[in-house]
């Protein structure tokens, strides 16, 4: 035998393993298209159908007779109904205000815990960022018994600031435990660095850890606008005067008149209100995936 | 400029184990002092203790005539150059060399000044503009120094700066380091591993293990005149022989017995030094220089004696051959002329006035 021989050839059986594992490889990917297709659909067919029916005549939604997948004839009533209608914008407003002041609150009390956490290390500073997890771990329907108590005691039920107070137990302990990680992966030299060139606690953070965390915060702050634009639990039971009202619960309690449901503007004003999460999204993905901490150190 | 003072320095960690034991050094202003040792023997915790980044257990650090035992990092008037750089990752070449200086609100044509002509000594003017991720190693490395020379500090402090580079360009930035201390004449103090690095760059050379200072000297006399087995074996590559060996008098002189018969004699000279040991077993450490072939040897002292090389390492201007001799694996420098072969016994001429006896109760040389 030749020394160019080709190792299957010299091995008996070897060929036969190689074409086994071409195939193996195949069903991996089979499998994970397939799997892959059925969530996409799963995912899909709510928005999709939500779409649809935004789109249909209130004689079309209700006629049983017709495939509820096809729309015969398309309309924008709905959209022009539920914009026009002033309580859909008072709760668009709502929103707005609630989930601005819940970011920055989460976002400002997150980023200085995390900083004390992750690098001054001090008495009970690793029980207190476990600590901090844990509490991310009490669901809020758990607790919106006892903080009712609390905002009523404060006087702010039935106002969007009793949730600018309380949504941020919902968000400060994740946020912080995401920011732990983020600090927590920047060398060590670099703050030493900063140290040594006479940065101070502050100057360290703004100039340093902030910029360099960057993809961190944003992840954390999506998160916080996320739980903030979509809590429903908070507000059913702490507001019911209408004015007062976010999107999340407006919607599905104001615009129900009775017992009709007006299922065209509904499904509207829910695909108008997952239009902002949508956009925060796509604008703030890129800065999320890249990589800013390359070339810190020898990398 | 400054002088700095390390006076009963020691770090205790938590459960009192000892990083540094109490150790006193004296750096001249302008010196370029260079702390070498295996890792783990204290030296970046020294390092360290005198940035201010690690908390002095005792003892007191004196940097130009004050007490900084108590001072912060920021405020001891200090450079530092990492390892592995610590850049600042989002900020381009030229931020990276000013920030320190805008943090002490200088005024922003002084850091242009300083920028620029701290730019101009490393020749890295064409990078100024770029962020640290699209430098190579040794950019890099320029910019971190860069960005301790613009503050014109008191004492430059180097932690093992060139550890993450390659071999070609360790010795490259080597020349680089001794040259921006020829200009700048900054007081500096060098953490390395690597004893080459040491013996190039430092004026004095401070070799630690264990938490203290086992010898401090001139290059060179950390070279010839080693004080300790630790400091003869730890400079020098190859590093220098130990063999065991007896110490016997004959007649007015000493004689040295090594394993597998050979008999050295020691030069008269050094006689009344030895006669202590006269009958004691020592260690006997030659460097591999001064073991070499039997050409052109007609200077005075040298010991011939035979041995087997069991590897020969031809390295072009020389050949190493490695010998076992009873115990002890020793290694002689060749002339590559030498006809020499693996297994077949080679006369060998021992440089008998460069030799060294180690006391082996204490470890230090006699």
């Amino acid at each position: 035998m030749s020394a160019t021989a080709r190792p299957s050839e010299m091995v008996p059986g070897l060929g036969r393993r190689i074409g086994s594992l071409r195939s193996e490889r195949r069903w991996a990917l089979w499998t994970a298209y397939i799997s892959l297709i059925i969530a996409a659909v799963v995912m899909l067919a709510p928005p999709l159908y939500m779409l649809l029916t935004s789109i249909k005549t209130s004689a079309e939604i209700a006629d049983p007779s017709g495939n509820p997948w096809l729309v015969l004839n398309p309309t924008w009533e709905n959209y022009a109904g539920i914009i026009g209608n002033p309580m859909f914008r008072g709760f668009f407003y709502n929103s707005i205000i609630l989930t601005v002041c819940v970011v920055v609150i989460t976002m400002v009390i997150s980023v200085l815990a995390a900083f004390a956490l992750a690098r001054m290390k001090f008495f009970g500073s690793q029980v207190l960022a476990t600590g901090v997890f844990l509490t991310y771990l009490v669901p809020d329907t758990l607790l919106f018994i006892p903080l009712y108590q609390i905002v009523g005691g404060l006087g702010l039920l039935n106002s969007i600031w009793g949730l600018v107070l309380v949504y941020p137990t919902l968000t400060v302990p994740f946020c912080t435990w995401i920011m732990i990680g983020y600090f927590a992966s920047i060398p060590k030299e670099l703050d030493e660095a900063a140290l040594i060139d006479g940065a101070n606690w502050m100057q360290m953070l703004t100039k340093i850890f902030i910029p360099v965390a960057l993809p961190g915060i944003i992840a954390a702050t999506i998160f916080a606008f996320t739980v903030s634009w979509a809590a429903f639990v908070y507000p059913t039971a702490f507001i019911t005067r209408p004015d007062e009202m976010p999107l999340t619960i407006g919607v599905v309690s104001q615009l129900i008149r009775g017992d009709t449901f007006a299922w065209g503007q509904l499904m509207a004003g829910a695909l108008i209100a997952a239009l902002p999460p949508v956009v925060v999204y796509a604008f703030l993905m890129d800065y999320y995936i890249a990589g800013l901490t390359a070339g810190a150190t020898k990398g | 400029m400054a002088q700095v003072s390390l006076r009963k320095i020691v770090k205790e960690y938590e459960g009192g184990v000892q990083a540094v034991k109490g150790i006193d050094l004296e750096i001249a202003d302008h010196e370029f002092v260079v702390l070498v040792g295996p890792s783990g023997c204290g030296k970046s915790t020294t390092l360290r203790m005198i940035a201010g980044l690690e908390e002095i257990s005792a003892g007191e650090i004196d940097i130009g005539g004050a007490v900084v035992n108590d001072v912060p990092p920021r405020d001891r008037d200090i450079a530092m150059v990492f390892q592995n750089y610590a850049l600042y990752p989002h900020m381009s070449v030229r931020e990276n060399m000013a920030f320190g200086l805008m943090l002490r609100k200088f005024p922003k044509a002084e850091i242009d000044r300083r920028v620029n002509e701290a730019a101009r000594i490393l020749d890295i003017g064409m990078l100024l503009d770029r962020k640290p991720k699209a430098l190579s190693g040794g950019q890099r490395q320029r910019v971190a120094m860069g960005r301790a020379i613009v503050r014109d500090p008191k004492v430059f402090l180097f932690d093992e700066p060139l550890s993450n580079l390659d071999a070609k360009l360790r010795v490259q930035m080597r020349t680089e380091i001794k040259k921006v201390h020829q200009t700048v004449r900054t007081t500096t103090i060098y953490v390395t591993h690597d004893q080459v690095e040491a013996m190039t760059l430092a004026d004095r050379v401070v070799v630690m293990n264990h938490g203290v200072i086992e010898q401090v000297g001139p290059p060179q006399e950390l070279y010839h005149h080693p004080r300790t087995r630790f400091v003869a074996g730890f400079i020098g590559s190859p590093a220098m022989n130990f063999i065991p060996a007896k110490v016997v008098e004959r007649g007015n002189g000493l004689v040295l017995h090594l394993p597998l018969g050979t008999e050295l004699a020691v030069p008269e000279h050094r006689v009344a030094r030895y006669k202590a040991y006269a009958g004691k077993t020592v260690t006997f450490g030659i460097r591999p220089e001064h073991l070499t072939d039997t050409q052109n040897v007609n200077k005075p002292h040298v010991a011939i004696f035979n041995a087997t090389p069991e590897v020969l390492e031809p390295m072009g201007m020389e050949t190493l051959a490695h010998i076992k001799l009873g115990g002890a694996e020793i290694c002689a420098r060749l002339d590559p002329l030498v006809a020499a072969s693996p297994g077949v016994p080679l006369p060998l001429a021992a440089d008998m006035n460069n030799m060294h006896l180690i006391d082996d109760a204490t470890g230090l040389v006699i």
